[in-house]
């Protein structure tokens, strides 16, 4: 490789050019690329749903699609090649390789799904499925409660059994049941619970407030200082209270505008999902009253790729929304993402909403500021503007009175792992795992017992059994090198290693790391070389990821060695 | 605030500790700078200078007071009171952690002598790295100029951004995630593949090696580096040689005011020629006996069929006595010279001067009159002066360009990037061309108007500018005159009316012409599309009218620049080599003029103009033209019809030519001087921004060849002057004082700043990057609109002919390709004759891509390979004219503008069909150096 490298016989006549440099459009493939686009604008924000058009219709992108895409968009090649690549969701097939099978099936492999058994279902499909189906592990797709779940095609699976996929790929139900249908799935009531639609949320009092606001009845200070009292903090995981951003996005020059956090990946965390499911229009009119108060010009939507009845759901919900306005609303966009937990980070989804690879930007300037389409940007976690419309009509003290252990207002916590009862518990800010389990989740499951537990997914570390009487809230477990963050509580058992989750989660986090800088990229990858040994060399680890932590742009690469650390701090006889 | 105190905010002193010392920064200037200027060297490695800082490799860490994490201190600015700390165990834990992780994922052997991540590991002590490698990936070496080891790679995207923000070409990617993330080009094809020009900038700004010129070039410590300025066009990008012995290893771009470091694939990879087997090294003279006729194939490998070698004594006075000869039997107007716009402007001033005083004529002429001699013709008829406006990268500053009739991203690869760089930035570019070039993708507007259509689309647009009272009154008023006339005239050139003829909607003419007329600076910037036409001065009539009549010139970012062509073109013309005027554009016909230059130079001069290069070729047919001196030129390829350029030259008695190479010019002289390549010798270039720039010398010429300078001199006192030029600053000294525009800039500032703008009357004076702020340079201070009339090409397609053939250069081959042919990267790039045409008409044809087809004009035919190109206009073909073995100036028509006197290279009709012989090389050309270089 290194030695002088002589030109090869056949290059001695060297190559006429029967065409300018590099791919050339494939007439065809423009044509089905144009067709596929149809009257879309060809902005480049618009590239990440352009490429979901292709992926959708072909099953996968070939490079000749590409290639007239970029044409298309007046993009260069790679630009297109750059993204295509950094989601999951998208399967690039360059010249001569095969397109991958038509039916894709993803099972979870994140945290929980893990312990309920996913390997083994990774495992066995293969041989069952076929060559005509490709089976892939997935990070977390946000169905925690209902572990091990797998996904066919577009059609999620709860409590998945091997012959239960089975029996959806030969069936050919690749997709969620639509919103409101009688489709029959074998976990109906799972995946599609009834919900609250527009014309029964108007019924009972909804958009009341979004009106009242919009049409001049309520002053936006007003608004805003109940916001600021009410002590809700940005449920995303960050904290970041919430009146006070909006009082800060609304300083800012116009034309500012709104984006909203839906891309909820984190391992364990369901809660978005849950409610989406069940009352979609809530987190809407929170939206729209704070886009009133802030003023804000346009609202962005951005939806986990892996919600995809979700998505059903909001499409349906937010056409009628417009088509029966209760007042003037400004324009929603829902935007798709394309399989990448990084995109959950506040500017990596910017980059995403942007039409671009999910790297996060360095601050400052903070998104408030410098946000999307580099305007001031008002990003809130869907959660989060799920509370306005109670905070508002219920008052302040309302949202704060609930609370335990000297903390207040109200959490969701997306319970999964070894309890009787996990799902979404919205439980008081302040309530202890230990008073969690017992109180809400059934205690722990038979012949399980407590061992450990992740108090905030897989970046907010490992806790032992022994300190199960922390107050659960922000700020609370900051002490103990770990933090809350959504709220995702997974808990372990005897049956459980502390070791074997932090090499699940740094596995993900190593293949979630979006590449951008050093620490994270290559850190990660190291940190799971590292443990996947028997041994470990603690000191080396511990100086890795204190470097991590101090120098990682985002919290991805600044929480990913909580779990190495966790095991090293407080499970210190496994590793031994 | 408003703007400007938001800008001087921006600059104001900000106080903050750096490592417990106070020190002053700025707001706009980062961390990592201001650190810089204290005397703390921080680590840093995707962090470069000039460049956006992007953060990403995390080697710059620091701690802020009071911050949760560290800092990249690349990216961060100082606030007042800010407490930084960039070395205290915690900063440089991260730090070396960072130095340690990149180490451990790359190969021991460095492929660089300049490692920055070594250099960093060893300042800071990283020990061996304790982290098991990653997987690596394979070599891509499938690039004649760069090698890429992506196991090198420490992916601080130094090169992407060189290759998208900076150069914008786009062709290098960041893709996949997390550890998998990967430098790709286009869809992460073979470097060699991609749509990769080379212009190499990637490699100059890699830090670790990853990225290096092929073949290990990079790997040989230089003896010597040496400042000068490209070869090539009219960019005039500052260079640095890198040499051994008297070989130029490679080239980097220098910081200079037209490039800041950047170059392209001829400047970067261009250089070898100047070393290869066929330089000329003895003079040569021919055989007795060996006739001249205009068929033939140059074969230089065989030079001595036709030639003998000769000693310099007798090679000159060979030379001179034929000359002398002709001139005394036939009288002076019997001889003519042909200057070059790629020797220096010494060399230029001195061979007008041979011409004008010692054959006795104003016969001398160069290659301006194929390029832009209707350009100038139109801008002296309308402001007096031939030069630019503005400097190309003016563009930033203005809101509107209007590019017409040129390619730069092919032809001023380095001028196209700052126009991209505006287009990225906000500027709203409009393209009008009838071949879609790169710069198209970039483009708010582009017009894809039918060839020789200029004059309708452009009245069109003056007709929308009067009748929407879109002009600037003030402007037309108070700065020109005759624009009643042109008012009046462009009335029948409604949009309406004109879009049929060129082939653009009417709204988008009315559209185009407003965002023109009323933005807050427009440029203008056009290239031989509107030149080489027989009705190219009325092309340029028509841009120069919609500058004055909008008030769009004379202010930074609002100009006229016709992007120039050679090095020096700009200069030669400055120089006089032009039959019509002496130096600085005195013209020859006023006698202040002819009495300031016969007092200079002490001699009566020949008050008639004399004739241009294509005038001269038919005057040589004719036998009124006996005995020829040819410099650098070669116009047996570049003329039109140029079997009859090669005929008439045939005919002559005694032709004199100073070259580098054999050339199919040098084939049919009489006595060959060889001469010094441009990194042979010193003298001054002039690019197209009016930048006079200096070349130096880094290498000996080969053999006996001389400099340029020696040569011209050597023969004027042969011819009965008495000259002593030894050095060219004493050349430059004698121009200041008959050239007022250059008359202060010294031969000691070019040496200490290479770069110096004119006009720059006194020494002193910092040169004048914006003209025409207050007035023209004519004698009543006015502009001129001068109104044009639709004239058609001189031969439309018909039944016979019924294609259009557009001639052109590429990318890597310069005019001729005498020089590019034979540098080996740029050949195996390019190696074959190509015609390219639209992908439909190659199916009408039934032809292939990449299969042989027939070109033939009235005048002659060639066989070449066909190129599937989407931007050639259905019905029209293009062929570069570099390739001696399928010249496309056979097919050209001769037929001139009248008042520019430049022939019609950019129309004609053909016909073409499938098939013919295989285009046969002789000794160069086809990829033969590179196939050399293993044997070598």
């Amino acid at each position: 490789m290194n030695e002088r490298a002589s030109p090869k016989a056949q290059e001695n006549r060297a190559r006429v050019r029967a065409t300018p440099k590099g791919r050339r459009v494939d007439p065809a493939a423009r044509a089905e690329v144009r067709g596929l686009l149809g009257d879309a604008p060809r902005r480049r924000d618009l590239l990440i749903e352009h490429l979901h058009r292709i992926q959708d219709r072909y099953g996968h992108l070939s490079a000749a699609h590409l290639v007239a895409l970029a044409d298309e968009m007046k993009l260069a090649m790679t630009e297109v090649y750059e993204v295509a690549t950094f989601y999951h969701h998208f399967d690039v097939v360059k010249d001569g390789d095969t397109a991958p099978p038509a039916v894709t099936v993803r099972v979870c492999d994140s945290i929980s799904c893990e312990m309920a058994g996913a390997k083994e279902l990774l495992s066995k499909l293969p041989a069952i499925l076929g060559k005509d189906v490709r089976v892939l592990h997935a990070p977390c797709i946000g169905r925690c409660e209902t572990a091990p779940a797998a996904v066919v095609g577009q059609n999620p699976l709860p409590h998945a059994t091997v012959e239960q996929i089975a029996a959806l790929v030969k069936a050919g139900a690749l997709k969620h049941p639509a919103p409101g249908s009688r489709e029959s799935h074998p976990q109906r009531d799972i995946v599609s619970p009834a919900y609250v639609d527009y014309a029964a949320y108007r019924a009972k009092g909804g958009y009341e407030l979004a009106k009242t606001c919009i049409e001049g009845a309520k002053k936006r200070e007003d608004v805003i200082a109940v916001m600021e009292s009410s002590g809700l903090r940005g449920l995303g995981g960050a904290g970041f209270p919430a009146g006070r951003k909006w009082k800060s996005v609304a300083a800012e020059p116009a034309p500012r505008l709104m984006a909203i956090n839906i891309d909820e990946g984190e391992p364990g965390t369901f809660k978005d999902r849950w409610y989406l499911e069940r009352d979609p229009h809530r987190f809407i009119e929170g939206a729209l009253v704070a886009a009133w108060a802030v003023g804000i010009a346009e609202i962005y939507i951005y939806l986990r790729d892996e919600y995809h009845g979700c998505r059903a759901i909001l499409e349906k919900e937010i056409a009628a929304l417009h088509k029966d306005a209760p007042c003037k609303l400004p324009p929603i966009h829902l935007r798709r993402g394309a399989g990448a937990y990084i995109c959950g980070e506040e500017s990596a989804m910017i980059e995403s909403i942007e039409g671009k690879r999910g790297m996060p930007r360095l601050r400052p300037p903070y998104v408030a500021q410098v946000g999307l389409f580099n305007r001031p940007t008002l990003e809130h976690n869907m959660e989060t503007l799920h509370w306005v419309r109670d905070i508002l009509e219920k008052g302040a003290d309302w949202f704060a009175s609930h609370g335990r252990n000297g903390r207040k207002g109200l959490r969701s916590f997306s319970v999964s792992g070894r309890v009787k009862k996990p799902g979404v518990h919205l439980a008081p800010a302040g309530i202890t795992v230990k008073e969690l389990i017992a109180e809400y989740c059934g205690g722990m499951l038979d012949g399980h017992k407590f061992y450990g537990y992740l108090p905030g997914g897989a970046s907010g570390g490992i806790l032992p059994a022994a300190m199960a009487d922390i107050p659960l809230d922000f700020d609370t477990l900051n002490q103990y090198g770990c933090f809350i963050g959504s709220a995702a509580v997974v808990i372990l058992s005897d049956k459980d290693r502390a070791t074997s989750a932090a090499r699940n989660l740094t596995k993900f986090f190593s293949e979630e790391s979006c590449g951008q800088c050093t620490p994270c990229r290559v850190g990660t990858a190291k940190t799971l070389k590292l443990i996947e040994k028997a041994r470990w060399d603690q000191a080396l680890l511990n100086e890795l990821s204190q470097a991590m932590m101090d120098a990682s742009i985002c919290g991805l690469g600044q929480a990913a060695p909580n779990p190495v650390l966790s095991v090293m701090k407080y499970f210190p006889s496994e590793i031994a | 605030m408003d703007r400007i105190s938001t800008a001087q905010a921006a600059t104001m002193p900000v106080e903050f500790t750096l490592n417990g010392k106070t020190v002053v920064g700025r707001s706009d200037e980062t961390l990592i700078e201001t650190a810089r200027h204290y005397g703390i060297d921080i680590p840093h490695l995707c962090y470069k200078e000039g460049m956006r800082p992007d953060g990403n490799c995390r080697a710059c860490v620091v701690e802020i007071k009071g911050e949760r994490v560290l800092a990249p201190s690349c990216c961060r600015t100082p606030k007042d009171g800010m407490e930084v700390i960039t070395d205290n165990p915690r900063s440089v834990a991260s730090q070396k952690m960072v130095l340690e992780l990149l180490l451990s994922d790359i190969p021991e052997k460095s492929y660089t002598l300049n490692s920055e991540l070594d250099h960093w590991a060893k300042a800071l002590k990283v020990g061996k790295p304790r982290f098991e490698s990653r997987h690596q990936p394979k070599a891509d070496l499938s690039h004649s100029a760069i090698a890429v080891n992506l196991d090198a790679c420490i992916q601080c995207t130094r090169c992407l951004r060189a290759c998208r923000e900076e150069q914008v070409n786009d062709v290098i990617g960041y893709a996949f995630r997390g550890e998998h993330s990967k430098i790709v080009f286009d869809l992460d094809d073979p470097m060699g593949d991609s749509t990769c020009v080379a212009c190499g900038e990637c490699v100059q700004a890699c830090p670790t090696g990853a990225l290096m010129p092929a073949r290990e070039a990079g790997k040989i410590q230089a003896d010597k580096t040496v400042d000068s300025v490209c070869p090539y066009c009219g960019v005039g990008c500052l260079l640095t040689y890198n040499v051994k012995g008297n070989k130029i290893l490679w080239v980097q771009g220098r910081e200079g005011p037209a490039n800041s470091s950047r170059l392209c694939v001829k400047g970067r990879y261009g250089f070898d020629y100047v070393q290869h087997k066929h330089r000329l090294t003895r003079p040569l003279i021919r055989k007795p006996g060996m006739k001249k006729h205009k068929d033939f194939v140059v074969d230089p490998d065989n030079w001595s069929q036709v030639f003998r070698e000769a000693s310099w004594e007798e090679a000159l006075d060979f030379a001179a006595k034929g000359l002398r000869d002709i001139r005394d039997k036939h009288g002076k107007k019997s001889l003519a010279g042909f200057g070059s716009a790629k020797g220096t402007n010494e060399e230029a001033y001195l061979f007008q001067k041979l011409v004008r005083t010692g054959f006795g004529s104003n016969n001398v002429d160069h290659c301006t009159r194929l390029c832009h001699a209707s350009s100038v013709a139109a801008l002296m008829e309308g402001i007096n002066s031939g030069a630019v406006s503005n400097q190309v990268r003016d563009v930033i500053k203005a809101e509107v360009v209007f590019l017409i009739g040129a390619n730069p991203t092919v032809n001023h690869p380095v001028a196209a990037t700052w126009m991209k760089n505006a287009a990225k930035a906000g500027v709203k570019l409009i393209v009008a061309d009838p071949r879609r070039g790169e710069l198209a993708r970039y483009a708010t507007h582009y017009l894809q108007f039918k060839a020789d259509t200029d004059v309708a689309l452009l009245n069109a647009m003056l007709h929308v500018i009067v009748e929407e009272g879109l002009a600037n009154e003030a402007f037309i008023r108070d700065r020109t005159s005759g624009y009643e006339a042109l008012a009046e005239n462009v009335k029948k050139f409604s949009p309406e009316a004109m879009a049929p003829v060129c082939g653009i909607d009417a709204k988008t003419i009315r559209e185009v012409a407003r965002l023109y007329a009323t933005s807050k600076g427009s440029m203008i910037m056009w290239g031989m599309g509107i030149s080489q036409h027989v009705h190219g001065t009325d092309n340029a009539r028509c841009l120069i009218a919609l500058a004055l009549s909008t008030g769009q010139i004379g202010k930074p970012g609002s100009g006229l620049h016709p992007l120039r062509g050679q090095n020096n073109v700009q200069g030669a013309s400055d120089s006089g080599l032009i039959p019509m005027f002496y130096p600085d554009y005195q013209r020859v016909i006023t006698p202040e003029a002819k009495a300031r230059f016969e007092k200079l130079w002490g001699m009566e001069l020949d008050p008639k103009p004399g004739l241009t290069v294509v005038e001269t070729i038919n005057a040589a047919k004719k036998r009124e033209i006996r005995g020829m001196y040819i410099m650098g030129e070669n116009p047996a390829m570049s003329d039109p019809d140029v079997d009859h350029a090669r005929e008439a030259l045939a005919t002559l008695d005694h032709m004199v030519v100073q070259d580098i190479f054999l050339t199919e010019t040098a084939y049919l002289a009489d006595v060959v001087l060889p001469a010094t390549a441009w990194p042979e010798k010193v003298g001054t270039v002039t690019n197209t921004d009016r930048m006079v720039q200096l070349g130096r010398k880094a290498i000996e010429p080969p053999g006996e060849a001389k400099e340029d300078l020696w040569l011209i001199n050597e023969l004027a006192k042969r011819m009965g002057l008495s000259w002593n030029y030894t050095h060219p600053r004493e050349v430059f000294d004698e121009m200041r004082q008959c050239m007022d525009s250059i008359a202060g800039i010294t031969w000691e500032r070019l040496e200490r700043d290479s770069s110096v703008t004119y006009p720059c009357e006194k020494e002193g004076d910092p040169g004048e990057p914006v003209v025409f702020t207050t007035h023209f340079p004519t004698t009543t201070g006015r502009g001129k609109f001068v109104p044009a009339d639709l004239i058609s090409a001189a031969e439309r397609p018909d039944d016979q002919y019924p294609m259009v053939l557009i001639t052109g250069r590429q990318l890597e081959h310069w005019h001729t390709g005498a020089m590019t042919r034979r540098a080996t990267v740029l050949d195996h790039i390019e190696p074959e004759p190509v015609a390219s045409f639209h992908p439909l008409d190659l199916d009408r044809f039934q032809v292939k891509a990449g299969e042989i087809v027939t070109v033939e004009s009235r005048r002659g035919k060639i066989a070449l390979y066909a190129r599937a190109d989407e931007g050639t206009p259905a019905g029209a073909v293009f062929i570069p004219f570099c390739y001696y073995e399928a010249a496309a100036n056979l097919l050209t028509n001769p037929v001139l503008d009248p008042v520019g006197k430049i022939p019609e290279f950019k129309y004609c009709a053909v016909k073409v069909t499938k098939g013919g012989p295989t285009p046969v090389h002789s000794s160069f050309g086809g990829g033969k150096a590179f196939s050399e270089l293993g044997t070598v």
